[in-house]
């Protein structure tokens, strides 16, 4: 895109929110009911663009009665997530889940089961989000489609002021928004696998908040896989809690759903081509997938296959930080970062303390994207209250792919992202990870982010967009290569337990150079233990 | 990937334009929109779903473009489809919403495959 005649479009806000998937519009809705005045932008349509809108988000749903179902729920997740949750986190979000969703009844038809009970926590995507952007306009937000945010405005104190960005849409033209508090709802990255919605999430969102001084934490945990027909975005994985694989020779495998199916799966799968059929679906459920996921049984029916009779091959695809849970660390369930005006909610904040070592999707990761929003929007709202108006000059942030650091160049953007991609997906590499392996890519990943640091000068969204994927797969590696255990979502193949001393969060961040330490060190865990990796 | 806009049946709302998160389509000169960035497409289907007069095709195959005839789409029925069953628009009393039994398929899995290990031991035996 290049840069636009068109005069820059300026516009003034309490609060700022970008990306306006689930977690932005949640955040959108709060801030505007708090008395702000809100402006919302997405570099895709608010309503369609993320993860949540082509998927069917399960919300953690635990009514408070009876009493004990709670405790229960949460103590299972505290054991689940290996000693990286927090209980405290994970009440708040519980019930901020159970008291704001149903408020989208205005918006959404909830769901009613054969017995005649409303069912809000499952939801469909689509409706879902559609419902979400109109409770937004509803409330009187400004809603800015195809303008994805380059950077942020820093105020001399280093707080965060707005931030600037193009419209695609409209010839390129560039926008700038001066805001008392921003909120960062960019979602997660999938490193441009084919998983479905994914593909204008690109870690943005990381990129800027640590241009902005934040860290990372949990960026380790990227080893979330999930299946798929081959050649299809389609993975979305109900329909296979009954399949039936085979391999090439048409022989049964030995798959059994449970929590480490994918991990069996990927073994598979790099033996040769796996063939699956989901012919033990129950009856009913075939006779109603249509209604119940309407997007599952269309793959099928487009290329001819009958699921129920055909034997088809599957992939799986990866979810990065999007089923996995790294992401920008906060301090508090209100998505507070280290940086003062800085929120971040959803997908772009790390999800450990509510999820632990494992997956957070199925339904931990919705709960978050929804309370994670409407905290921030009402913490964002205050912050914007209270920071009085300053006419002061705003200092733009970003440096990677928008200002070079040495003589620019126009470089091969899709070279640039297919290397990422082949960091970040193949199961040698990211899911049974090895330090000698983790160490290729990292040398690999460093050639690339200087490169784009020193060449990369076209201030396009597309190499703002490479820089970013970039950046989170060296935070990525530069995490995993230091977790020298197993545990959860990581799994190292040199050091397939867990070390007692590492029960801890780690954090990482850096743009020059990638430091990697430990958040709230166990006591077993020495001090210096872990260096910057060079 | 998107692979067809069947001009017969496009009214040139632009709805597909707006939504597109991946900004594939431009509007076009006095007839449909056009495909201008196939290979941004992300495979969502929220255009087909947008398009009220279920004129798009979107081919599931992601990352390699297929040929689609546009008189064997049109005879399939295909088109329109996905909006068809979602309950979209004039669908909405025919096609409900059953998201909501996700969780049931998903228990009902878990326990069956529960009842599968705890056969297994003696079906080794014998
Ligand atoms: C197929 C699938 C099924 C899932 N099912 C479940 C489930 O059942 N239960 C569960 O808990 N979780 C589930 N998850 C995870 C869950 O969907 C996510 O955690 C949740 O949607 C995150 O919401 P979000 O708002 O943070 O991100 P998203 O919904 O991805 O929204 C991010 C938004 O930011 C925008 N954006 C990105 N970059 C920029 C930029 N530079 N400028 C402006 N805007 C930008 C994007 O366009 C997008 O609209 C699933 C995920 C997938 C992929
Ligand atoms: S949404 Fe359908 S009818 Fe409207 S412009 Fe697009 S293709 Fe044509
Ligand atoms: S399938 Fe999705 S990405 Fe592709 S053209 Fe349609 S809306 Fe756009």
């Amino acid at each position: 895109m290049v840069s636009s005649s068109l005069e820059e479009l300026s516009l003034t806000a309490d609060v700022l929110i970008v990306g306006g998937g689930m977690a932005g519009t949640w955040a959108a809705t709060s801030a505007a009911q708090a008395g702000a005045k809100v402006v919302l932008v997405d570099k895709g349509y608010c309503g369609t663009s993320g993860v949540t809108a082509a998927a069917g988000p399960g919300h953690w749903w635990v009514p408070p009665d009876p009493p004990g179902a709670r405790d229960a729920a949460v103590a299972n997740r505290v054991a689940a997530g290996l000693g990286l949750g927090e209980a405290e986190w994970m009440y708040r979000i519980l019930d901020q889940t159970w008291r704001t969703l149903p408020t989208l009844a205005r918006y959404y038809k909830f769901g009613v089961d054969d017995e005649g009970r409303v069912n809000h926590r499952a939801v469909r995507g689509p409706e879902y989000m559609r419902a979400l952007r109109q409770q937004v306009l509803g409330h009187g937000v400004t809603v800015l489609d195809h303008s994805p945010v380059l950077e942020l405005l820093a105020r001399s104190d280093g707080s965060i002021g707005g931030a600037r960005g193009l419209r695609r849409q409209d010839g390129g033209r560039s926008y700038r928004i001066e805001a008392g508090a921003v909120i960062l709802a960019a979602g997660g990255t999938s490193f441009l696998s084919h998983l479905l919605g994914s593909h204008t999430n690109t870690g943005d969102g990381y990129l800027m908040a640590a241009e902005a001084g934040a860290e990372m934490s949990g960026m380790e945990f990227t080893a979330a896989y999930t299946i798929a027909p081959a050649h299809s975005t389609m993975t979305r994985s109900m329909a296979y809690s009954f399949a039936t694989y085979y391999d090439a020779e048409g022989r049964e495998l030995d798959l059994p759903f449970g929590p480490d199916q994918t991990i069996h799966l990927a073994r598979a799968l790099q033996r040769g081509p796996v063939y699956c059929s989901l012919h033990r679906l129950p009856d009913d459920i075939k006779a109603r997938l249509h209604t119940i996921s309407p997007n599952v049984p269309l793959v099928f029916d487009r290329w001819g296959i009958d699921p129920y009779r055909d034997r088809f091959e599957v992939t799986l695809h990866n979810d990065g930080t999007i089923r996995g849970i790294g992401g920008v660390r906060v301090f508090d369930t209100d998505g507070t970062t280290s940086v003062p005006g800085l929120f971040v909610a959803g997908d772009n904040a790390s999800r450990e303390k509510v999820a632990g070592a494992i997956s957070g999707g199925g339904n931990v990761n919705s709960a978050w994207a929804l309370s994670s929003g409407v905290f921030a929007g009402r913490a964002a709202a205050r912050v914007a209250r209270s920071a009085a108006r300053r006419t002061e000059r705003l200092q733009p942030l970003g440096r990677t792919g928008l200002r070079p650091g040495g003589r620019p160049q126009t470089l091969d953007v899709a070279a640039i992202r297919s290397s990422v991609r082949a960091e970040m997906h193949p199961f040698d590499k990211n899911l049974f990870r090895t330090g000698p392996g983790l160490a290729a890519s990292s040398r690999i990943l460093e050639d690339l982010w200087s490169e784009v640091a020193d060449r990369g000068h076209a201030g396009t969204i597309a190499l703002r967009e490479a820089a970013s994927l970039v950046a989170t797969a060296r935070w990525s590696v530069a995490t995993a290569a230091v977790r020298n255990e197993s545990r959860g979502l990581h799994r190292r193949e040199d050091f397939p337990a867990q070390d007692p001393g590492l029960a801890a969060r780690l954090l990482s961040g850096g743009l020059e150079r990638i430091q990697v330490a430990l958040d709230r060190p166990s006591a077993a865990a020495r001090p210096g233990q872990l260096e910057a990796v060079p | 990937m998107i692979e067809l806009i069947v001009a017969e049946r496009c009214t040139d709302c632009g709805a597909c334009i707006e939504v597109c998160p991946a900004n594939v389509l431009d509007p076009g000169r006095g007839g449909p929109p056009i495909l201008a960035r196939v290979e941004d497409c992300q495979t969502c289907f929220m255009c087909e779903l947008y398009c009220r007069a279920d004129a798009i095709y979107v081919a599931p195959d992601c990352g390699r473009r297929v040929a689609v005839s546009e008189a064997e789409v049109l005879a399939s029925g295909r088109l329109g489809r996905y909006r068809k069953h979602s309950g979209w628009d004039e669908w909405a009393e025919q096609f409900p919403n059953e998201q909501w039994l996700m969780e049931t398929v998903f228990r009902r899995a878990g326990e069956a495959a529960a009842q599968a290990r705890a056969e297994r031991p003696a079906a080794a035996k014998e």
